[in-house]
């Protein structure tokens, strides 16, 4: 198993890494058990997210992936954001090991989450725009 | 940058003697062991001088010494063998650890799917059997005990002699695994009293595919490879003589210097451990004295495994983990879960394995390294957020 250069060089640095404090979307996927965890930071002004930040405890896939996916969508809209599928994650990597694919899911996941906060906060329904977050489970 | 190979107990560099000794039965003394010409019978004499080398090593016979391609295959040969035997009497019984390599624990769930049962005994927190459960485990029906020599992850020594006095006393073959060990802790079989033992060149500075498995004499495994009469017609197959000449100098080379070795590298060991040991949420694995003097285990919370083997490659220091992502499965090491770590902290773990290759300056350069990669690695973990916070919890 062999990681692309794309994805160690967003492991070795990461980008937006850490913690918004007055985020307007926060969300947490995964589990200890598992071995990843990702929490993602949004602020969201006027339909835009302005910032992003995410800390993540996992492989190094998953750092790559985290890192990617804030790249992604921070300045986007988020409606974009919402678009965002794990396949693009995976190939803006070039490309992850097979064994590895779920990190990818777990970062769209992640994005969800924490946009499914920002309209709970809002106090609009999430399930109609964001969906069903699946919980990250043990299907690898 | 530094460059310091610290994964020993996955392989270890072949030794300038080996290479030495190894090359003229690649060129000049190329020939066959089974022709008569002198070409062949330098290459024969090769073969029986190394087996004397192993033998003596072990403290064996030389007809008890038969080469394989290495630990697995031998681990695989005693285990089916031992079990046929068993089972031509009835005896469809094994015991063995939970914290076996997968060449023993792979064997036991094919033997398991043909019919044969297995009491795979626990380890405990320490990493270690206890003799009296294998004791309770034995009945009329078993007809091997398997236990490992040395855990191949956490380092823990086994009750081997202790456990080789009960199965003589119960009548019971007792094979046990010793890839770890051999060339590093002092084996004799006899005094020991183990019928058969795995061991692996690769483990102590021979080449890869080599390995041998002693066999006590009058224990009739049944035939591993039919074909000609190499290895007393039990391993059939033209002999890697450059293997197996590699492995004689090597495990003559290991032995002869095991009491320096094995106090140089106890020291490079402790010194890790003690440097290590300040890092905060972290503990060893295994117990502390009882174990491999090369053996370094610990677990780091809130740090993932693949993550801080990585970042140590970055800075040049070979490691191993236990972790899932490591080990290509979901779960982490079978080992740190037998010795009951939870997940989250087994997929924390950090093996290094020292040789006498290493110095005090490669200890210190990892002391200096590893803190500041587990403290980047935890301030980017909401795991350890988590840890952080409850802690805060509890304190109020």
């Amino acid at each position: 198993m062999e990681y692309s250069k794309k994805v160690m060089e967003h492991f070795a640095n990461p980008h937006n890494v850490g913690v918004i404090e007055d985020a307007n979307g926060v969300g947490e996927i995964g589990n200890a058990k598992c071995g990843d965890i990702m929490k993602m930071y949004l602020k969201i002004e006027n339909d835009i997210i302005v910032d992003v930040k995410f800390k993540t405890y996992g492989c190094a896939s998953a750092i790559a992936t985290s890192s990617i996916a804030t790249d992604l969508i921070k300045g986007q809209p988020i409606s974009e954001a919402l678009k965002l599928t794990n396949k693009a994650v995976v190939e803006a990597l070039d490309g992850l090991p097979a064994v590895k694919i779920h990190c990818s899911v777990l970062a769209e996941q992640a994005i969800k989450a924490a946009l499914s906060d920002y309209y709970t906060r809002q106090g609009i329904d999430p399930v109609p725009i964001v969906g069903v977050i699946e919980e990250h489970d043990h299907e690898h | 940058m530094r460059y310091v190979y610290a994964d020993n107990a996955a392989t270890t560099p072949v030794s300038k003697k080996v290479v030495d000794a190894i090359i003229p039965y690649m060129t000049e003394h190329f020939g066959n062991p089974s022709s008569l010409y002198e070409v062949g019978q330098v290459a024969s004499r090769a073969v029986t001088k190394a087996r004397q080398q192993v033998a003596t090593a072990l403290g064996a016979e030389e007809r008890e010494i038969f080469f394989t391609s290495g630990g697995s295959e031998a681990d695989n040969w005693a285990i089916k063998g031992a079990a046929a035997l068993g089972a031509k009497k009835g005896k469809k019984h094994l015991i063995t650890t939970k914290i076996e390599h997968h060449a023993v624990l792979h064997t036991m769930a094919t033997l398991e799917k043909e019919g044969f049962t297995v009491t795979y005994l626990d380890v405990y927190d320490n990493g270690i059997v206890k003799v009296e459960d294998v004791e309770k485990a034995i009945t009329d029906e078993t007809c091997l005990v398997t236990i490992m020599y040395a855990n191949n992850e956490i380092g823990t020594i086994q009750p081997i002699a202790e456990i080789g006095a009960l199965c003589k006393k119960k009548g019971v073959l007792f094979h046990t695994d010793a890839v770890q060990a051999v060339g590093h802790v002092k084996i004799d079989v006899k005094e020991q009293n183990i019928d058969m033992l795995s061991l692996s060149g690769h483990k102590f500075h021979a080449t890869k595919g080599v390995g041998a498995l002693y066999c006590r004499k009058g224990i009739v495994l049944p035939n591993l490879i039919e074909g000609g009469a190499q290895e007393r017609g039990k391993r059939a197959g033209t002999e890697n003589v450059p293997g197996i000449v590699g492995l004689g100098v090597a495990i003559t080379e290991a032995c002869e210097n095991i009491d320096e070795n094995h106090a140089k590298v106890k020291a490079l060991r402790d010194r890790l451990f003690e440097g290590a040991s300040k890092i905060s949420h972290s503990r060893i694995n295994g117990d502390r004295e009882n174990r491999l003097p090369g053996n370094f285990s610990m677990c780091f919370e809130g740090v993932e495994g693949e993550s801080l083997l990585l970042m140590l490659d970055m800075k040049g220091i070979c490691a191993s983990s236990g972790s899932a992502c490591t080990s290509g499965s979901l779960d982490p090491s079978h080992v740190l879960l037998a010795i009951g770590l939870k997940h989250e902290v087994a997929h924390g773990s950090l093996r290094l394995s020292l040789s006498e290759n290493n110095t005090e300056e490669d200890v210190d350069y990892i002391l200096e390294v590893l803190p500041p990669i587990i403290d980047r690695l935890r301030e980017m973990s909401p795991l350890w957020e988590h840890i952080m916070e409850a802690e805060k919890v509890n304190q109020a």
